[in-house]
């Protein structure tokens, strides 16, 4: 064996062993996980990525209302930020591990929530503007549950930067006629947390102002006591409470709260108002179900056909075939570890891209075999034949190869729109795999073609007998 | 040496008979529902609910509690054979009122449980539309441009190119029509993946058919002074093994998938596999005795010309 073969052969061993280790379904030490050394610490672990459609979750699409985003952004200030930072907050405060919130073109936000058993709460937490409001109700208490107009929103230029939803539909003040006054908003709120009330045994929402709000809050209350005060969230009342005493600044939301409904609140209050209304034009949600359902049969449908596979090449090729094979499981370990490096998270379809392709991962071997037989036929050596096999069907596959890249590329660029994500995991796949198949058929399959036919006397060896060349 | 190219008035009346069918079934569609297939909500806008209730219950019942919010075009099917587990379709909601049909059918059925959700606004279902059909226009122009490049060699390059086209649309037209042809019979209906699955078999198709034009190529060196049926008949024999067993592993994949894969992503396998097989076939049987047929058709022409001089 030629030097440079040698060292081909070692190369071919050591990502296959690397690859085998990146693939096995264990945990991984430490130490090892710095293999993917250009992700941030805390992604190293090395476990398959699962799409929201195999471990169930909910993925969202806002969009922010068009004339408010208009009136908002100015040369400096783009309030889609600023809506992303309190999106991604309220997030937080659902506490969903792994959560992904990213801005999509000027106007838009996903959001992916994995395993969430409660879409339609998030969907709530997320949207809900969270615009807190005290009201000034005088001597009216309006039922919970009422939409009520205020002063506040209303106003032309926007308090402390908040553009808030219209306020002239809902109920006024039977007193004045006029909408309701707005005497803080939640941009002075400081906190809020739920807790249980003590003697009721239902949830409340804890909430503490900051300095000013205090200020103003402990004015209006010593001056009015025995009116009504509102708290409001996002124009619609949730309690209207009687001032009893003068209040310093700290208190507890009451109303007809479950756990979840008054954590939503409490994180749409913490993380303050959207400065933008934002409204939801795509959901997806998936059952942790369902999805446990597709791995499983997703699994089994790619072992099968990778057996079916690897049967066939062994029983069509032969010795040949072995070798395609060896190529072809070399293929998949590749594959699984590119997936878990990069990472590439794994949808139904994407794994529908990597299951065809690793059909045709073979399709390069197969090129190269039959022209091998051609070869073979027309009366050259076992020896050359092999090498002749592997030049003369190069281009085919180089040309093959290259047309599903430019089809991958094309199914990437359509399934970048949201609508058509599953097309993007498809296609990422595909493409993944047709590079590793250039390595594993052409590469590798040489390699070993190399080992077993390359040494002298192949040709009157057993190895030459058709039976075992599958001619 | 057996005579495929021969042959190829059998198989032109064959493709004829297939395309047809396909036609039929797209127009048949048109007439019925409006559009060539059914267009899912990628498409369309709309909502997709899939959820199993915790007793068995009677669609009309559980349309109700929809109509009672306003929804009067949904329409509710029962999935499989256990009687609690159904598809609703109706119009894009609003997050609100499908929480409180939620709530309402759990009360009322004793438990009920999301298995998929889909929501599609009707903006978001122009644009992928519209991306869809850029993908398209992109998709053809990449292939043509490829067919031009990979044939700027030989001497007739319009004849190959528009042969190797013909059979390409031979293949998206019959993946088409058997796309429709479910949609009637089984209510698949065509979403994002479809394209993907189509222009997908487009890259195939058109891969197999350059694999057989190459050897044309070759051979018309090789063998020169041999006409030109039996050179394209030779070429397609000497390539027929590599096709059929590429095809084959394809196939083996797809069929598993079909068997025993994930419910969602079965039809698009089955529309990907119709446009595969169809791809080969057309590659052997349609795009080379088209090109027999236009170069007899053209040695002909040339040959009376000459007679008339």
């Amino acid at each position: 064996m030629q030097r440079s073969h040698l060292g081909s052969l070692i190369t071919v061993i050591i990502v296959g062993i690397l690859a085998l280790l990146i693939a096995l379904p264990i945990d991984h030490p430490s130490w090892f996980d710095a293999i993917a050394f250009w992700q941030p610490k805390e992604f190293r672990d090395l476990q398959l990525k699962q799409g929201l459609d195999l471990q169930g979750g909910l993925q969202v699409l806002l969009e922010a209302d068009a004339a408010a985003l208009a009136a908002q952004t100015t040369a400096d200030r783009d309030p889609m930020d600023a809506a992303k930072t309190i999106v991604e907050n309220r997030v937080n405060g659902l506490g969903v591990s792994e959560p992904l919130v990213q801005r999509q073109g000027d106007n838009r936000i996903i959001v992916e929530l994995p395993g969430i058993n409660d879409p339609d709460q998030a969907i709530g937490t997320l949207k809900g503007t969270g615009l807190l409001e005290f009201v000034e109700m005088g001597t009216n208490a309006i039922p919970a549950g009422t939409l009520i107009a205020t002063n506040y929103g209303n106003v032309t230029a926007p308090i402390s930067g908040t553009q808030v939803i219209s306020g002239s539909q809902g109920v006024v003040d039977p007193t004045t006629g006029q909408p309701f006054v707005t005497l803080i908003t939640g941009a002075d709120l400081k906190s809020a947390q739920v807790s249980i009330d003590e003697l009721t045994r239902t949830p409340v929402i804890e909430f503490a102002l900051n300095d000013s709000g205090r200020d103003i809050f402990r004015t209006y209350t010593s001056q009015h006591i025995g009116e009504i005060l509102g708290i409001v969230m996002d124009k619609v009342v949730l309690s209207a409470p009687r001032i009893n005493a003068a209040i310093d600044g700290q208190g507890i939301i009451e109303g007809s709260f479950t756990t979840e409904s008054a954590n939503s609140l409490a994180v749409q209050m913490q993380y303050g108002a959207l400065p933008v209304p934002l409204n939801v034009v795509d959901t997806r949600a998936v059952g942790a179900t369902l999805g446990a359902d597709s791995v499983s049969k997703s699994v089994t449908a790619g072992v099968i056909g990778v057996l079916v596979v690897l049967l066939f090449m062994l029983i069509y090729y032969r010795v040949p075939g072995l070798l395609a094979d060896f190529s072809l499981i070399l293929f998949v370990l590749i594959n699984l570890a590119i997936f878990k490096l990069l990472p590439v998270t794994l949808t139904l379809p994407g794994i529908a891209g990597f299951l065809l392709a690793t059909g045709t991962a073979v399709d390069a071997n197969v090129l190269i075999f039959e022209r091998m037989k051609e070869e073979l036929r027309d009366g050259k050596s076992l020896r050359s034949a092999v090498d002749a096999g592997f030049d003369r069907a190069w281009r085919s596959i180089f040309d093959s190869n290259l047309s599903t890249l430019i089809t991958a590329a094309i199914l990437l660029y359509f399934g970048s729109t949201f609508g058509a994500s599953s097309v993007r995991g498809f296609a990422i796949t595909l493409a993944i795999g047709v590079l590793v198949s250039m390595f594993t058929a052409v590469f590798a399959t040489r390699v070993m073609m190399r080992l077993v036919y390359q040494r002298r006397g192949v040709d009157e060896s057993a190895l030459a007998k058709p039976a075992l060349l599958g001619v | 040496m057996y005579n495929i190219v021969q042959r190829r008035k059998i198989y032109y009346i064959l493709s004829t008979i297939l395309l047809t069918a396909s036609l039929l079934m797209m127009g048949y569609s048109m007439l019925t529902i409006g559009t060539p297939f059914r267009l899912s909500i990628d498409f369309t806008g709309g909502a997709y609910w899939e959820f199993t209730l915790a007793q068995p219950a009677q669609p009309a019942d559980v349309r109700a509690v929809f109509l009672n919010q306003g929804l009067n075009d949904t329409s509710v099917t029962t999935v499989g054979d256990s009687g609690n587990r159904f598809q609703a379709r109706m119009k894009a909601v609003d997050p609100e009122v499908k929480a409180v049909i939620e709530q309402q059918l759990g009360t009322q059925f004793g438990g009920i449980d999301t298995l998929e959700y889909r929501n599609v606004g009707p903006s978001i279902g122009r644009e992928v539309t519209r991306a869809a059909a850029i993908a398209v226009l992109f998709a053809s122009l990449a292939i043509v441009g490829w067919i031009v490049f990979a044939f700027r060699n030989v001497p007739h390059p319009l004849r190959y190119g528009v042969s190797a086209i013909v059979a390409m649309v031979h293949d998206v037209v019959i993946a088409s029509g058997f796309a429709a042809l479910m949609g009637l019979l089984i209510g698949y209906e065509v979403d994002a993946l479809f394209l993907t699955a189509l222009l997908t078999v487009l890259g195939y198709s058109v891969q197999d058919t350059i694999v057989v034009f190459d050897r044309i190529r070759e051979n018309s060196k090789r063998h020169m002074g041999e006409d030109f049926e039996t050179i394209a008949n030779r070429s397609l024999l000497e390539t027929m093994g590599r096709s059929l067993t590429t095809q084959l592993n394809a196939f083996f994949i797809m069929v598993a998938i079909l068997l025993f894969g994930g419910s969602t992503i079965k039809s698009f396998i089955a529309v990907m596999l119709v446009g595969m097989i169809s791809g080969t076939y057309s590659s052997i049987f349609n795009a080379t005795p088209l090109l027999v047929t236009w170069e007899k058709w053209a040695a002909n022409r040339a040959r009376q010309h000459a007679k008339a001089a």
